[in-house]
């Protein structure tokens, strides 16, 4: 199984190699070569992790190891679930170095099998960790979109049509992809909360206790939702929109990662080491 | 190769003067290329003529007298005088002239560098000689790799790529803009010849409801009858800014005719939605401060001839590229076209058919391990006398004669049936 979880790294890797090759030369061929090994990347950690949860029976995030490799999978298999619809090609360049630098991250912290609390079992603690790192993972999509959105738009309105104006898709597209991220990370985040609230429910017999975290992913929720809210009524989109995703990024890394080594509360296992 | 010769004229050798007098259309050309076939002249022959060139192109053996007899029919053809166009003629002999109509296919000669069409231009005249029964085994190869190598030229390298027109590059925009054209609503202000083929882009592209405004409302109406479009008063032109996604403007108005604050007033009705102004009017239609809005686009005429520039260099940029296949591709015609002599023939026939027959006698030998040293070597003289008495008489017509006409013909015939050049 190590050696799976190994075997990832240098498919992420080259996966990358392939799509930074993509963006310079622009051959199908290298394209359709790096998604292959983003691909079999993901097979690796779909094994390595369905393994690691039928053996210890809950959800593989009990130290900063784990809590990395599965933020890694769930971005590659969100990319790879969103190509399907709305290909946006080029976003590989954001994934396949993303999932490997937090594979070569997280094989830097110990990974022995720490027996968690019986807290961490149950249908609505599965529901809670898939339902939010999905989310999440689409919300780190919906960052990298905008980001090309950006550039993308900013080659068009300056009237210099450089390397990026022929390398990106076209607005349209990238709105659109950044809207359905947001779109699908927003209704997670919603159920990974709700779940997240019953779970405390019957562990601590209330669903809200002003922990740093609740605080933080409530703020989180209601960025999104006032992204959302805009733009369903006076149609925020574009160039605001797309901003406004990689700023709603950042406070989800800081619920995400922040949280845990600033201010603890609980949620604090997931990122030990 | 020296019996492969082009003669001709482009546009940087011959004014346009010149070029019309030479013109050929298709039904003269086929003409030619028959008196030329009847005349003996030359082996085979092909007449490409367009717009920005005529070109002539022979295998004849006698180099010396095809050359100048062909000059002379040219010219009594045409009925013009020899003299009018000999100075703007140039002649490539062998590697040259392959290299020559290489490069002409590829689009490499052409006065826009990677424009399309040339290359079915070629085509069809190609047909005409193949009908007229006037190319032969040199000139059909070489055409067939001409196609070849414009066509991987094509593939391989990016020299189509991106627009070097200014209707195409506004066409480009929109699509780096709206994804899909399709559907999307155009409003066209004034009228003017690029103005009114992006319209025709457009339309190409499927694109939606195309409303027509023009000062002259008669002149408006007549324009959208013609594209099946709604005509709309001038002054109507700020309330439609709301419904429309691309507006071509190209008025003689002195002034602004689309105003910050009209764009700014409809962006909320739009929720949004981008909409792309293409500016062709000089003086200026559309307020360039507009562009400074979100989601709204603005490109004048400037604009759009600097990103022509940018994909032209692209363009040459990658003529560079282009030209290294072309190199390769001559290297390997020459290699063919040496091959199609005689004695390389039948060296590689004896050669292929000695070598089949020295590897089956090593198979069956091996499996006879009883016999003696000198069964084995009667074998082995039965086998290559066998290979000299199949081989004699095709040798003997190769090497005579005998081959009427088009020795090349009967040479070529032979590399494929034996499949010699596998």
């Amino acid at each position: 199984m190590q050696m799976l979880f190994v075997l990832a790294i240098p498919c992420y890797m080259f996966s990358s190699a392939g799509y930074f090759a993509y963006l310079f030369i622009q051959r199908s061929l290298l394209q359709k070569i790096a998604l292959g090994l983003l691909l079999a990347g993901f097979v690796c950690q779909t094994v390595v992790i369905a393994w690691m949860f039928v053996v210890s029976g809950h959800m593989p995030v009990n130290n900063l190891n784990e809590t990395l490799s599965l933020v890694a999978w769930t971005l590659v298999g969100t990319f790879l679930g969103l190509h399907i619809r709305l290909p946006v090609k080029v976003l590989g360049l954001y994934v396949a170095p993303l999932a490997m630098f937090l594979l070569l991250v997280a094989v830097q912290f110990p990974r022995e099998l720490i027996q968690p609390q019986n807290l961490l079992k149950g249908f609505w603690l599965v529901v809670h960790i898939i339902t939010i790192f999905v989310g999440d993972a689409a919300f780190a999509l919906a960052c990298g979109v905008g980001v090309l959105y950006l550039l993308q738009e900013r080659s068009i309105k300056r009237k210099t049509p450089g390397f990026f104006f022929k390398r990106l898709p076209s607005l349209e597209l990238l709105d659109n992809t950044g809207y359905a991220c947001v779109v699908v990370g927003f209704t997670l985040l919603t159920i990974g909360l709700i779940t997240g609230m019953v779970y405390a429910k019957n562990v601590w017999g209330r669903m809200w206790s002003w922990d740093p975290k609740e605080v933080w992913s409530a703020i989180t929720w209601i960025f999104y939702a006032a992204l959302l809210h805009e733009r369903l009524t006076v149609g925020w989109r574009g160039r605001r929109a797309a901003i406004m995703a990689i700023a709603g990024f950042g406070v989800l890394l800081f619920t995400f990662f922040g949280v845990n080594f600033l201010l603890k509360g609980h949620h604090g296992q997931f990122t030990r080491w | 190769m020296q019996d492969i010769i082009l003669i001709g004229l482009n546009h940087k050798s011959a004014s346009v003067s010149v070029r019309e007098c030479l013109a050929f259309s298709d039904q003269e050309a086929r003409s030619a290329l028959v008196e030329l076939r009847a005349r003996k002249i030359v082996d085979e022959a092909m007449l490409f003529s367009t717009c920005n060139r005529v070109e002539l192109l022979m295998a004849a053996k006698e180099n010396e007298t095809a050359i100048a007899e062909a000059k002379v029919f040219l010219a009594n053809f045409k009925q013009i005088s020899l003299t009018d166009f000999e100075d703007a003629l140039y002649l490539y002999r062998g590697d040259d002239a392959v290299r020559h109509v290489f490069r002409v296919a590829a689009s490499l000669d052409s006065l826009v560098v990677g424009e399309p069409q040339i290359l079915g231009q070629i085509k069809s005249a190609y047909r005409a000689a193949t009908e007229e029964k006037t190319s032969g085994v040199v000139l059909n190869r070489l055409l067939h790799r001409t196609f070849f190598v414009a066509k991987r030229i094509r593939s391989d390298t990016g020299i189509g790529d991106h627009a070097v027109s200014i209707s195409y590059a506004a066409i480009e925009l929109g699509r780096k803009i709206f994804g899909d054209l399709s559907g999307k609503k155009v409003l066209l202000i004034g009228a003017g010849e690029m103005a009114e083929l992006a319209v025709e882009h457009l339309m190409r592209n499927r694109s939606g409801k195309i409303h027509v405004a023009n000062r002259t409302f008669e002149r408006g109406v007549a324009l959208a009858d013609h594209y099946n479009g709604m005509p709309i008063r001038f002054e109507e032109v700020p309330d439609y800014l709301g419904k429309v996604d691309i507006v071509i403007s190209s008025t003689g108005a002195r002034d602004f005719v689309v105003r910050k604050p009209h764009v700014k007033a409809v962006m909320r009705e739009r929720r949004n939605r981008p909409i792309f102004f293409i500016d062709i009017a000089v003086p200026r239609d559309i307020d360039p401060d507009i562009n400074s809005l979100n989601n709204v686009y603005v490109y004048d005429i400037d604009d759009l001839k600097g990103v022509i520039d940018e994909n032209m260099e692209d363009r040459n940029r990658e003529a560079v590229k282009a030209e290294r296949i072309i190199d390769e591709a001559v290297i390997h015609f020459r290699q063919w076209y040496q091959n199609l002599g005689v004695v390389p023939t039948i060296k590689a026939l004896r050669g292929k058919v000695g070598a089949m027959a020295r590897d089956e006698v090593q198979k069956t030998i091996q499996q006879l391990g009883h016999l003696s040293e000198s069964d084995r070597q009667a074998i082995e003289r039965m086998t290559s006398a066998l290979v000299n008495k199949i081989l004699h008489d095709p040798t003997r017509f190769l090497k005579s004669n005998g081959c009427q006409g088009d020795r090349s013909e009967s040479l070529d015939l032979t590399r494929k049936l034996f499949g010699l050049d596998e």
